[in-house]
């Protein structure tokens, strides 16, 4: 029988040879705790990720449920809350008896989050569940709370003795956004880090759990055609776009406090970013595949304050049309401040100074109420050296593009140059496209299925690093304080742009000579 | 037959006496009208799938595809098998799964049904083979026998589906599915049947702490839907495969077999019973035993399977594993997926699973 080294208790632990073949990798008997267990994300995401994952007989053979938070109910409540949101937002409509056997036994610790007593009822309850099935259970804690909770959460869990176990392991998880500026960010590190060690720590960003861009390794690492394309010799640029169509709906307290820079280029564009850029890692285990990530975040420079302004633009929906309706401006959204300066839109040009991608430029853009709802990463590659056709009569010859669409519709897309059929040689631009949909018969796991699991197991590949997350912050940190101390009388007003457009015309002012956005 | 329920865009071709390139290029005609209609419609590429059926039995071949949603293949070449048929007839259906969000794409799913007779069978190859799709795999399914017609198509396929508890006697479905096995990769629903088993097995020897008694194992007892002695047979060809147990016949005991097994430390004593309380095809219940006295029992229930344990000092457990039951349709969805993975388990479990047949 083979052995596997590294087993906590210092044994050699033997392989399972039981696992073999198996898609499904077991996962260690666990009690998941959700902090914020009435909150919108537990509701419409984590529960049920739950149930499809009970559904599917994916989750830990031994699996428990606790929820805490400020309201004052009872298990029975909070288990009918479950069983709501679950019928409400579950993928799959719940068959009954699977349903009723995941609720069977969930309690709820009702207080508040600084409340040593919320603690000590949280440890009865697990072990409670520890004397019922007469096993030890691996624990991890979901932080699904407002991000000031999360310092004071982690800070219960280390003096209450929750934060190790004797007989299992302990995880927590912690959603983002973790801190709003790199202070933050390290301020939090520090906190948690001095309760948990990092292999303990399972910092989400959901766009990572999304099959859309684990395709992308994919894509990149397991196609020998497209490697030694990959750099500077053969790429102009790239553009990488994360559009939405909507306004900001109901979430204006969240959003007119964060703004398109930090909740979306901070976290999710720059993981897009790193995918592109990273280097083949040596092997797909958490720690080698954060590596590269870091490296590429390092590699970024971090801008300075004069450099800010040619490299960074910020603006905000005005009033427009969308679907074919009259729509409002930010401004005019409900709940958002009359003088709000929060940006709706941000774009990026920024650098990767490394052998690979040195002067590469690299576009990013966000914002929302544009033309459409699109995530889409464009490679465009530099024009043929010479051409020996005329350009007369056509659309003329253009780069080979590659576009990576993450959504609406998962695919790939090259645009190459073809002869229009003809007695002349005139070419025009024409594209030959994969898409995902039309090629698995698998539907897609919710991000929030994956991510609970590998958190469950243990497999931090997918989560962010605390290196990752302040070299994020390293880079988006100078351009938030610019923007947040830019003094409209001396700068001029946010730029705006129409509600359902493409975007401020200022974006153009990032791209080189002949670059160009491709239309949204 | 049209194999997709909700179908909201449907072309339909069909023609009596007709060639293999007349429905070929038929086909073609009909996807490019279908996408020149509406160009988010696209057809799905990702497997081709021959059946080799009765043409009485059209009917309940299509009723049982209707319900493996997602998993239809994206081309399903039907073959209705009619012994007295002179005449080459033929139906072409392109269907998509319903109506399409603007900027969404709507997959189209082909369905080509041609009758032939004893007549065709010597060109049978011929027949088929310019309808699937070059370059996707194919997948050959004869749910009605056929075996020896159906052999000819091999030459076409990557992987054959079977469902070994569907042949009454449990040797020849299992030397059946050996020597498929050597031709092409086995997808067999008998097996998948016994899935959630072998992950809960597994789960539930996992913790570092009982990885060891794996090698303990005394006894194992499997119950099965009479119907199932082939699933019973696999779940326990697994186990001897993965634990390297060597497994000698089994003989008949009442409605039990019996026999047992040699692992690296001791003897394993297997038992196959029925469960003539069992309603569906599949397994009832396993029970393993482990020389320190410990033993988990796994059954099926509402809801997911129960688990019942007992520990070395006597101390017993009681616990759901919650899971959906997947159904029949559910199980032949899952086999048409599987046609696109590679499980290295089955032929190991497969040829200890023969060993343990006379």
């Amino acid at each position: 029988m083979a052995v596997l080294a590294g087993h906590p208790t210092g044994e050699p632990m033997p392989e399972n040879p039981l696992t073999a073949g198996l898609e499904r990798l077991p996962v260690a008997p666990t009690t998941l705790v959700i902090f914020g267990a009435t909150g919108d994300l537990a509701r419409r995401k984590l529960l049920p990720a739950l149930y499809n994952l009970a559904h599917e007989g994916a989750l830990p053979e031994r699996f428990h449920l606790v929820g805490v938070s400020r309201k004052e109910k009872e298990n029975e409540d909070y288990r009918e809350e479950c069983e709501q949101a679950i019928r409400r937002f579950s993928r799959r409509p719940p068959d009954e008896d699977v349903l009723g056997s995941l609720l069977e036994n969930v309690k709820y610790v009702p207080g508040t989050f600084d409340e040593d007593s919320v603690y000590s009822e949280l440890r009865q309850a697990l072990d409670d569940f520890e004397r019922q099935d007469g096993a030890p259970l691996n624990r991890a804690f979901y932080l699904s709370t407002a991000p000031a909770f999360f310092p004071v959460i982690v800070e219960q869990l280390g003096k209450s003795e929750l934060a190790q176990h004797e007989n299992g392991e302990v995880r927590v998880i912690i959603e983002k956004p973790f801190g709003t500026t790199l202070g933050e960010a390290r301020e939090l590190n520090r906190h948690v880090l001095a309760i948990f060690d990092e292999t303990q720590i399972f910092r989400i960003d959901h766009y990572l759990g999304k099959e859309t861009v684990q395709n992308m390794m994919a894509f990149r690492f397991a196609n020998g055609m497209f490697e030694p394309l990959w750099n500077r010799n053969y790429i102009d640029s790239v553009q990488i776009t994360a559009a939405e169509d909507l306004g900001i709906g109901s979430r204006a307290d969240y959003y007119d406090s964060s703004g398109a820079l930090r909740d979306l280029i901070q976290n999710h564009m720059l993981q897009l970013l790193c995918h592109v850029a990273m280097e083949p890692p040596v092997s797909f285990t958490a720690e080698e595949v954060r590596n590269e990530k870091v490296k590429v975040l390092q590699a970024i420079p971090q801008p300075t304050e004069a450099e800010i302004p040619e490299m960074a633009v910020h603006a905000q929906y005005g009033p427009g049309h969308a679907g074919g309706d009259d729509v409002p401006g930010y401004l005019e959204e409900e709940g958002v401040p009359e003088s709000s300066n929060t940006e709706t839109y941000a774009a990026l040009r920024l650098e990767v100074d490394n052998w690979r991608w040195a002067g590469v430029p690299f576009y990013l853009r966000t914002g929302k109420r544009l033309a459409r709802k699109i995530t889409e990463i464009a490679v465009t590659l530099k024009p043929v050296p010479h051409l020996a056709f005329s350009q007369d009569g056509s659309l003329g010859v253009q780069p080979n593009q590659l576009v990576l669409t993450l959504q609406p519709n998962e695919g790939v897309s090259l645009r190459l140059g073809a002869k229009i059929p003809g007695t002349r040689m005139i070419i025009r631009p024409v594209n030959m496209e994969f898409q995902y949909g039309t090629a698995f018969l698998s539907q897609s796991p919710e991000a929030y299925e994956r991510l609970i699991t590998d958190a469950m197991r243990g497999d931090a590949t997918l989560f962010t690093r605390n290196d990752e997350v302040e070299s994020q912050w390293r880079i988006c940190d100078p351009i938030v304080k610019y923007w947040a101390h830019t003094n409209p009388r001396q700068h001029g007003p946010l730029p705006s742009y129409e509600a359902g457009s493409q975007g401020p015309k200022e974006a153009d002012g990032l791209l080189r000579d002949g670059d160009r956005w491709r239309a949204i | 037959m049209s194999a997709t329920p909700e179908a909201r865009s449907d072309a339909v071709w069909s023609a009596q006496g007709t060639t293999p390139d007349a429905i070929e290029a038929a086909l073609r005609q009909l996807l490019i009208e279908v996408h020149s209609e509406h160009d988010n419609y696209v057809p799905a590429r990702v497997l081709n799938m021959i059946a080799f059926v009765d043409r009485e039995w059209t009917g309940e071949i299509a009723n049982r595809l209707r319900g493996v949603g997602r998993y239809h293949a994206s081309r399903l070449v039907v073959l209705a098998y009619e012994p007295r048929r002179e005449r080459l007839d033929a139906r072409v259906m392109i269907t998509s799964e319903g109506e399409t969000e603007p900027g969404e794409l709507a997959l189209l799913h082909e369905t080509v049904v041609v009758e032939l007779g004893d007549r065709h069978l010597d060109d049978l190859l011929t027949i088929a083979d310019p309808l699937v799709v070059t370059d996707l795999p194919t997948l050959l399914w004869a749910p009605h026998g056929h075996h020896e017609i159906a052999a000819e198509l091999l030459a076409l396929s990557q992987a054959v589906l079977v469902d070994s508890v569907e042949e009454p006697i449990a040797h020849e479905a299992l030397d059946r599915a050996c020597s498929l096995a050597s031709q092409a990769y086995v997808v067999d629903l008998a097996w998948l049947r016994t899935t959630p088993w072998r992950e809960r097995v597994a789960a539930s020897f996992d913790p570092p702490s009982l990885r060891r008694e794996l090698q303990t194992i005394t006894s194992a007892t499997v119950r099965h839907h009479p119907a199932s002695t082939v699933a019973a047979m696999l779940l326990s060809g697994w186990l001897a495969s993965r634990l390297q147990w060597r497994a000698s016949p089994l003989v008949a005991h009442g409605d039990a077999l019996v026999g047992r097994a040699h692992g690296s430390r001791q003897d394993v004593s297997l038992r196959l019973e029925a469960a003539p309380e069992l309603l569906v095809p599949g397994l009832e219940s396993l029970t393993l035993e482990t020389a320190s006295g410990r033993t988990l029992r796994l059954a099926r229930g509402r809801g997911g399977l129960h688990a019942h344990s007992r520990d070395a000092r006597g101390q017993e457990h009681e616990w759901t594993i919650p899971g959906a039951s997947r159904g029949e349709r559910g199980v032949l969805g899952e086999g048409i997926r599987q046609a696109l993975l590679r499980d290295p388990t089955y032929v190991p479990a497969l040829k200890a699973a023969r060993a343990m047949v006379a």
